[in-house]
């Protein structure tokens, strides 16, 4: 069984102006323990949403449908009373503002302790004892426990949320954007970190990112999302190396290499807007292979290789017999 | 990537920096001030020379606080610069004033990080892109700034120009946005382009127009580009030429192609060594470098990298090393700014280069 085993899920924010927004759009997912998997996209994909789903962490002007368990445990059935007793203690987050979300007038090391004794894991004394081993283990020595945010760097306070999140044992690590705001010398050294902890604590870690290269390095697999819904997932090697869906590969081709001599093209027109119902497949209007089909059928994710899903209509035997170029959408000029 | 280097023709270049310095006093915390100590100084810039030419862009690269932004800020005008000379187009902005400063200031724009805040929300378009020509009253008569106006809409992609030039800019997406800031920034014909993070904030399918935009200006018009990125990947694929800063200084500078593929600096190399690659199959070898940029107001002694350099010697800690070219690259304009990798090969390197080249 996977650790986390998402079905279904559904996110819908309402909107002042009384329409709804569908943010997230039937995602389901599988992340074995001790997997570091990346959930890749752009700004407005539901992303972050899904995260949040999961944490119960989204505002009251939400509503959830779909299911979320955590080791065997459904985090959504209880409401917020449910969420409670699985955040921090089975899952834990950390955000790319974490390193700002410190209070500045408590040690670090009280406030790595705060939770767990919250949480009722460990006494004061243990608490405070064990916040020095927790800093110890991302790479921080234990007697900075006794200072204060600002005597840190951004890499340590990032470092340092981590230490936090990981303060009641969870199982399972969400990481959103968890190195934007770092230099990418520090971006390396917290990257490594989440391996290690991955490997060495069996963690399993859902790295959340727009960044490709940062996945493609570090995760085992990932899932690629658009408009709300997982456009495509597979191991990191097949995503890069045998995309089935448009998105993906347009994604990596808009991407610049450091030694690649390929060119960079940046993928016409702009995400669709998600308070709209969408006919047919989200991505048509940018996709550089839409067909006829993909503007009234809404294309399934389905397994197109082993451990590989993918939903695109080119992938299916019969769209081939239709394939007739769509002329129908010219691909807007301006990004 | 694009491997021409050798534009700097008969011309001079358009933009020469000398020694260029921009000190400014750090702000003093509570014990400072309770202690008089005496005020501390923020070596931003420190000591920085490098030239730009016509259709040429150089990418100026770095960590947050190398002094990159600051670099360019100093040739806007942004800082005052503390010593060194700042020439456009062969005129020192350091020693200018008035009129002759606006004239220079007119051939020089910038476009900066976030589109979100570098349009007024409550101009339209049209005013947003023709700002410029009143500011400097250049045009005089509305109907030719309006058209100035959508010709330049048109110029960087936002076609037809009458669907844009009445919207508001919270009506655009992140990508339009930042054309209409290059947009305004072209109207007045400038011969140098300062590109401060220019698609750090846009997502990563409209990045590659946004840059592929600039590229092509500087071609059409030849322009000078200054591209500040702390992204190598997108200089990598947009420069001609890069220089890698670190505190305040330039550690390395050539040719694209020849920082990238043959990095001297033991910096460069560690910077380009953590870049991630798209494919997982690519060898990445990360050498992580402990702890993180000092303080710029803290300089290290002698070369200011030794505290973090995997190869420093003891005469590491006492010389600054000045730009010099380094001895394993013989590419032209590739600089470096570390005595362990400058001077002329051994004798049988030398050797052995000449006969591979025959």
């Amino acid at each position: 069984m996977a650790l986390l085993e998402v079905r279904d899920l559904h996110v819908w924010f309402a909107l002042p102006s009384g329409r709804e927004l569908h943010a997230v759009k039937g995602v389901g997912l599988d992340v074995e323990r001790g997997e570091l998997f990346g959930l890749i996209g752009e700004s407005g994909c539901g992303k972050t949403t899904t995260v949040l789903a999961l944490m119960g962490l989204l505002p009251s002007s939400a509503s959830v449908a779909g299911s979320v368990r955590v080791d065997g445990a459904d985090v959504l059935s209880g409401g917020e009373k449910g969420a409670r007793a699985h955040r921090w203690t089975e899952t834990a987050m950390v955000f790319q503002g974490s390193m700002n979300a410190f209070s500045p007038v408590k040690t670090i090391g009280w406030q790595i302790a705060e939770p767990m004794e919250i949480h009722g894991v460990a006494s004061r004394r243990a608490a405070r004892a064990r916040a020095g081993e927790l800093l110890e283990l991302v790479g921080i020595p234990a007697a900075a426990a006794r200072r204060y945010p600002h005597q840190f760097s951004g890499g340590m306070r990032q470092r340092a949320a981590i230490a936090m999140a990981l303060s009641c044992e969870p199982k399972l690590l969400l990481a959103d954007e968890p190195t934007t705001a770092l230099d990418v010398m520090v971006q390396a050294q917290i990257l490594e970190l989440l391996q290690r902890l991955a490997r060495e604590l069996h963690l399993t870690v859902v790295l959340v990112t727009h960044d490709l290269p940062l996945v493609a390095h570090i995760c085992d697999r990932a899932a690629v999302m658009y408009g709300g819904e997982i456009a495509e997932v597979a191991a990191v090697d097949a995503l890069y190396h045998e995309s089935r869906h448009p998105y993906t590969r347009m994604l990596f081709a808009a991407t610049p290499e450091l030694l690649g001599g390929k060119d960079v093209t940046s993928i016409p027109g702009s995400p669709p807007r998600l308070d709209q119902p969408i006919v047919g497949c989200a991505f048509r209007p940018r996709c550089d292979s839409a067909v006829v089909r993909c503007a009234t059928d809404h294309p399934a994710l389905a397994e197109v290789a082993r451990g590989h899903e993918a939903a695109c209509h080119l992938n299916d035997p019969a769209t081939g017999v239709l394939s007739v170029p769509d002329a129908g959408q010219p691909a807007g000029g301006a990004g | 990537m694009s491997g021409r280097s050798g534009m700097s023709g008969m011309s001079g270049p358009i933009l020469r920096l000398d020694e260029l310095r921009t000190y400014y006093p750090a702000r003093r915390n509570l014990v400072d001030w309770a202690r008089r100590r005496p005020r501390r100084v923020v070596r931003a810039v420190d000591g920085v020379s490098f030239e730009v030419h016509e259709g040429e862009i150089l990418a100026l690269v770095g960590e947050t606080g190398c002094g990159k932004t600051s670099t360019i800020q100093t040739v806007v005008g942004g800082f005052p610069a503390t010593s060194g000379r700042v020439v456009v187009d062969g005129r020192d902005v350091t020693r200018l004033s008035g009129r002759r400063l606006r004239a220079v200031r007119r051939i020089t724009q910038m476009i900066f990080q976030d589109p979100y805040e570098s349009l007024n929300p409550r101009l339209r378009i049209r005013k947003a892109v023709e700002e410029p020509l009143q500011v400097h009253k250049l045009v005089a008569s509305r109907s030719e700034r309006r058209r100035l106006a959508s010709e330049a809409l048109e110029r960087v992609g936002l076609t037809p120009a009458e669907l844009f030039v009445d919207r508001f800019p919270h009506e655009l997406s992140g990508g339009q946005r930042q054309r209409v800031a290059i947009a305004a920034a072209l109207i007045l014909n400038p011969r140098l382009l300062l590109a401060d993070e220019p698609v750090s904030m846009l997502d990563v399918s409209i990045r590659a127009g946004v840059l592929s935009l600039i590229d092509g200006l500087r071609r059409e018009r030849a322009m000078a580009v200054v591209l500040v990125t702390h992204d190598l990947s997108t200089a990598a694929h947009y420069a001609d030429r890069i220089a890698v800063m670190y505190l305040g200084r330039i550690v390395e500078e050539g040719p694209t192609a020849d920082v990238l593929r043959n990095p001297q600096h033991p910096y460069t190399q560690a910077l380009l060594s953590v870049v991630p690659k798209s494919d997982p199959r690519d060898r990445f070898v990360p050498r992580v470098l402990e702890g993180e940029t000092p303080n710029p107001a803290n300089v290290p002694a002698g070369c200011r990298f030794h505290p973090r350099c995997p190869v420093a010697t003891a005469e590491c800690t006492v010389v600054d090393p000045a730009l010099a070219p380094p001895r394993a690259s013989r590419a032209a304009g590739h600089r470096v700014a570390c005595i362990l990798t400058q001077g002329p090969p051994p004798v049988e390197e030398r050797e052995a280069a000449g006969a591979n080249n025959a």
